[in-house]
């Protein structure tokens, strides 16, 4: 028997669907939830968020319109026939969610993610300012090349937490004048930074969220990533990688700042061994 | 109340009963109960079954000296404290690394002087206060102590950060575990002799301490002047041992009678 | 294929308690007990995910050890994952209806099953039991990755909590290879006359190919368990490089990689997100086509869905290890085809919602969670994409985003199917009904709880929070993510609580509930055809052979609306 009103567990339902689905776009449009962004590549990882969120917004607000609207519809009763479908109409029907679905998520892929990733692990630029970090349970260390601007050799079997983080080798005499800094990482603003990942023990990953930057660090692999930062400013190095029950503590200060403070700066370390 | 993996396994292992209704599932009793609480494992060395008990209130016997460096003292390296500014500012930016030490009369601190050889026949009243180790400002206080095997150790936060003592040990068992700024102490023993045992802090890497755990009351740490003084020894012929964490250790075979207190002196060399 | 009959008297019902339900050979029984040991390890889940909640909305409270917080979040996840959803939606319900759906009188190999069952009941009390012993239980993730999990020295909880985690999951695999093996035999080959692969409902078709990808998936894990052993307790170095430095000292180890763990890992982790949800979804099916009185729109489409999700899944999982330094190309070839595994979800979302169309919804329990289950699956497969595309998960990896994603899709679909399925099959089971009313209490605690708190975690993984993070408040630019924690927590309470009243409902409808004959829901597919509980060997009489699709709902020529799939045609 069709009734006029569908009960009111339909039209509970129903309402809860349409204030599910309203409510979580507007907390994803609303609010800026991104951290201002700080590097070069940064925005085109944005775009690539946003253009989700948009096409994935219409998706689930129109599922869900569409979930309200047959729960509400279709509890009033009357009797339905028994009407299987020919393959024909399945099939027709599949062509919408098959073709949109298909173009929306390559077009994120390749159209609008594609140059910010080919941008990160892309050709190095000149000029590149090289520096390393190294992870260890739970302290970023970060050593710059020192005036020679080459990094020195390191040896896991000279490292001491106390007395030598990285590992230096005193008897390579590049080594000498290799800056080391626990936790901090200063960088020049506007310069395309290239970093050496190393790990002493477990994996880490290197994250600056401003930056859009993340990067596992792999023990027994050189990692490497890049970046420019292009907007001075104190921002915050964050470890993303279960490393151990300290995890959570492994956090380090970035600095970024304009590139003749940054060379003054560099200028007034001390090498570890001198 | 801060919880642990042992305060959580007593609820857990009830549940479990509890629904498994069964006495079939004794397997779990093999398990070896309680958490790092207990830790520890192997039994004490010392004393031995039959060995006579010394009083060393009783002891007229001792020995002495001074431990020396020779060679220019090692510049001490500056600490950076930046990641923890609390700490930082507590030392006024100048904390030193502790690794190296030398008096200005070239004498060392912090070298550990203990009796290696010559005490196995004997046993010793057990110390009921326990050794403590204090992280305050980023550092340990004390870096370098003597405990007894068996002996506690109670372990302090000072700092409203988060430190983890991590301890390194070769003959006992190792243990790991965080202190977050504000835990109440936390206490371990050390059940076999070992010199040295390390506790490190991971998350800041300039902390390290070093613990030696020894089966009788006859060790020292070296302070001003280099000196070091084992007072209240049964007679005896001993080998007298000085570790430091940068040079290594040397041995003395010394004999000292009734009444009598010899003088040792350790020089290591700073090449 | 084998003729049911073959098994025409071979069973006889069991006389003695022990033998009838404890070392009970039933597919019935078993999925029952598999079922009962899921509630045991999802209170004990439940529980550590409130200590996890209490301490991310109270940090500076340090209420549980750092040590001890990531034990809670790798064993939270661990049982949930394998000891809870698994045991429930996999173990639990396949057994109990993939012979009632298929017309036999019991599984392919009963005495193998029974086998399964009770090679998984050390394998959880060795899991809690690592609770007890020292340095507490395992604590490198749900992952494991190593090094963490192969050296005591990384972490309290990789000594002995982190070996008995991996024996307990070894004695995981070696049950759900053995129920695996037993599904597909059972399926393929033990059908009625008539049931031809075409005619199987869809929740069958789905255990199958849950069963086949777990055939398939499982042994990478077994290999990667076992090589993790070696390197832990034999010294070999499958996954330590050289130069790794603990306490100044360097390891022995050289040669090995973490990554390949990651590899084989992945190579089952992610088809195992597919085991768990194509069952959750195949309830689903049955349910709204039985509460929407219409065959599931687009059967055919449904089943090649699953075979297209099924090969898409076991090519795609390096889009866990994006970030891991993979070759770029890599991580461009398996961000293009794991988004493609939208397109198939999205065919089976869009099927289950068009079965509605032109329906006459009945909105008990049953159905108003498989229609949470609906848009619980159009939340995580949207938010799947994300993640898949290797440029936004740069930033979003390892942060609350996944959180909240995966406790969408093999949290709240597997957890809405299991819910659907019991209220829904319950009569079949004991011969009651669950309580109508607290079903729905039930449904309402759960659903307004449940997708705001795992809504919110997407804000915050947007907001750059990291998962695994004992104390957020360490870091400033993840202020507005780390406000929300609170919140989060309460709901979390609010979601346990809810839970309680389905506990209470399952037991006491066990023994107290309305009792039922044989098809309450005026259902279509076979097992409807029994009276409720069945009896050993499933039908008194004859096993009713299938004559017709298993969905012919809404009237056809007679006076009622549905048409029992053994109905002969006239």
């Amino acid at each position: 028997m069709e009734t006029a009103r569908p009960p009111a567990s339909a039209s509970a339902l129903a309402a809860f669907f349409v204030v599910l689905a309203a409510l979580t776009a507007l907390g994803f449009a609303a609010i800026s939830w991104l951290p201002v962004v700080a590097s070069e590549h940064g925005p085109g990882v944005d775009r690539t968020i946003v253009y989700i969120l948009v096409v994935t917004g219409v998706l689930f607000l129109v599922g869900h319109a569409v979930l309200a609207g047959f729960v509400w519809r279709y509890s009033r009763g009357g009797t339905p026939e028994y009407r299987p479908l020919s393959p024909k109409v399945e099939w027709s029907w599949a062509l919408l969610p098959v073709l949109a679905l298909t173009v929306a998520s390559e077009v994120g892929v390749l159209v609008i993610g594609g140059p910010a990733w080919s941008q990160i692990y892309g050709e190095t630029p000149a000029g590149a300012l090289e520096i390393e970090v190294v992870g260890k349970q739970f302290e970023w260390l970060v050593r710059y090349p020192g005036k020679d601007g080459r990094f020195g050799r390191t040896a896991a079997e000279l490292v001491h937490d106390v007395r030598n983080p990285v590992g230096l080798d005193k008897k390579d005499p590049a080594a000498s004048d290799d800056v080391v800094l626990r936790g901090a990482l200063h960088l020049p603003e506007g310069r395309p930074v290239v970093v050496r990942l190393r790990s002493l023990d477990v994996l880490h990953s290197f994250a600056i969220p401003e930056l859009r930057v993340k990067q596992d660090i792999v023990p027994g692999h050189l990692g490497r990533t890049q970046f420019r930062p292009v907007r001075a400013g104190s921002y915050e190095l964050a470890c993303a990688e279960l490393c151990g029950l300290g995890h959570y503590r492994m956090s380090g200060k970035v600095v970024v700042e304009p590139a003749p403070e940054f060379e003054r700066w560099l200028r007034e370390q001390a090498g570890w061994f001198e | 109340m801060t919880i642990r993996s042992s305060t959580l396994g007593t609820p857990v292992l009830g549940l479990v009963l509890l629904a498994l209704g069964c006495g079939g599932c004794g397997g779990k009793t093999s398990v070896p109960g309680g958490g790092p609480e207990t830790s520890g494992g192997g039994s004490a060395e010392a004393p031995k079954a039959g060995a006579k008990v010394w009083d060393p209130a009783l002891g007229t016997a001792g020995v002495r000296g001074t431990v020396k460096l020779a060679g220019k003292a090692p510049k001490r390296r500056p600490i950076d404290m930046n990641r923890e500014p609390r700490c930082h500012e507590a030392h006024g930016g100048k904390a030193l690394d502790e690794s190296v030490i030398v008096n200005e009369d070239g004498t060392l601190r912090n070298a550990f002087v203990w009796v290696k050889k010559g005490l196995e026949s004997w046993s010793f009243p057990m110390p009921s206060d326990p050794a403590v180790v204090t992280q305050t400002n980023c550092v340990y206080i004390p870096h370098v102590q003597g405990v007894r095997a068996g002996q506690t150790i109670s372990i302090r936060n000072g700092d409203p950060c988060l430190h983890n003592i991590h301890a390194y040990a070769k003959r006992n068992t190792e243990f790991n575990f965080g202190q977050p700024g504000g835990s109440a102490e936390a206490t371990r023993t050390f059940d076999r002799p070992e010199v040295m045992a390390m506790l490190k802090c991971d998350v800041h890497g300039w902390m390290s301490a070093y613990i030696g755990v020894v089966a009788h009351p006859y060790f020292a740490v070296t302070a001003d002047g280099g000196r070091f003084e084992l007072p209240k020894l049964p007679p005896g012929d001993y080998t007298v041992e000085a570790w430091h964490e940068v040079y290594g250790s040397q041995a003395r075979d010394v004999r000292v009678g009734d009444r009598e207190t010899r003088e040792v002196e350790f020089q290591f060399e700073e090449k | 294929m084998i003729e049911s009959s073959g098994h025409e008297g071979g069973h006889e019902a069991p006389r003695g308690f022990l033998r009838r339900y404890v070392f009970s050979t039933d597919h019935k029984v078993i999925g029952i007990q598999y079922f009962l040991t899921a509630v045991v390890m999802a209170l004990v889940a439940t529980v550590l995910a409130m200590l996890i909640r209490v301490q991310l909305a109270w940090p500076e409270k340090a209420v549980v050890a750092p040590e001890t917080y990531v034990s809670l979040v790798t064993m939270h996840g661990t049982l949930m994952v394998f000891f809870v959803v698994s045991l429930a939606l996999v173990s639990g319900f396949g057994n109990f209806l993939i012979p009632l759906h298929v017309g036999a009188r019991d599984m392919a190999y009963p005495f193998l099953n029974m086998l399964s069952f009770w090679v998984i009941v050390p394998g959880c009390v060795l899991m809690l039991a690592s609770f007890l012993v020292e340095g507490g239980a395992a604590a490198a993730g749900w992952t494991a990755y190593p090094p963490l999990s192969a050296l005591g020295k990384a972490v309290p909880g990789s000594g002995l909590g982190q070996t008995l985690w991996l024996l307990a999951m070894a004695l995981f695999i070696a049950s759900f290879t053995m129920g695996g093996l037993n599904y597909v035999t059972t399926i393929v080959n033990c059908r009625t006359r008539g049931m031809s692969m075409m005619r199987l409902p869809l929740v069958v078709w789905t255990f199958l190919i849950s069963a086949v990808l777990g055939l398939l998936s499982f042994p990478a894990l077994t290999a990667a368990a076992i090589l993790l052993l070696l390197d832990r307790h034999a010294g070999t170095s499958f996954y330590l490089p050289a130069g790794l430095v603990f306490g100044n000292e360097t390891l022995p180890h050289q040669g090995g990689t973490p990554l390949l763990f990651q590899h084989l890992f992945w190579f089952l982790g992610h088809p195992e997100v597919y085991v768990l949800v194509l069952p959750a979804l195949g309830i689903g099916f049955e349910v709204i086509a039985a509460f929407a009185r219409r065959p599931p729109f687009g059967y055919r489409l449904s089943v090649y869905s699953i075979l297209v999700i099924a090969v898409l899944s076991m090519i795609v999982w390096g889009h866990h290890m994006f970030v891991s330094g993979m070759n770029p190309y890599l991580g461009k070839y398996f961000s293009i085809v794991t988004v493609l595994i939208t397109v198939p979800f999205s065919v089976l979302g869009l099927n289950l919602i068009a079965s509605l169309w032109r329906g006459r919804i009945r909105l008990d329990a049953a159905m108003l969670f498989a229609l949470g289950l609906v848009s619980a699956i159009g939340i995580g497969g949207l938010g799947g994409l994300y993640l898949g595309t290797a440029t936004s998960d740069l930033y979003f990896h390892d942060s609350y985003f996944v959180v909240g994603h995966f406790h969408f899709t093999i949290g709240t679909v597997t957890f809405f199917g299991i819910y659907a399925g019991t209220y829904y099959w319950f009569p079949k089971m004991f011969g009651r009904r669950m309580d109508e009313g607290l079903g729905r209490v039930h449904f309402w605690l759960t659903v307004t709880s449940l997708f705001p708190m795992f809504l919110l975690m997407h804000y915050q993984g947007l907001g750059g929070l990291l998962r695994r993070t004992y104390d957020p408040t360490v870091y400033a630019y993840n202020a507005a993510a780390r406000g929300l924690n609170l919140s989060i927590t309460l709901l979390a309470f609010g979601l346990g609580a809810g839970q309680i009243v389905f506990l209470v409902n399952l037991f006491r409808s066990m023994f107290a509930g309305e009792r039922t004959g044989e098809n309450p829901w005026q259902a279509t597919t076979l097992e409807w055809t029994t009276e409720s509980p069945a009896p050993h060997g499933n039908w008194r009489r004859e096993v009713p052979s299938a004559h017709r699709s298993p969905y012919e709902y809404g009237r056809n020529g007679g006076a009622e609306d549905f048409v029992l799939q053994s109905a002969e045609k006239a």
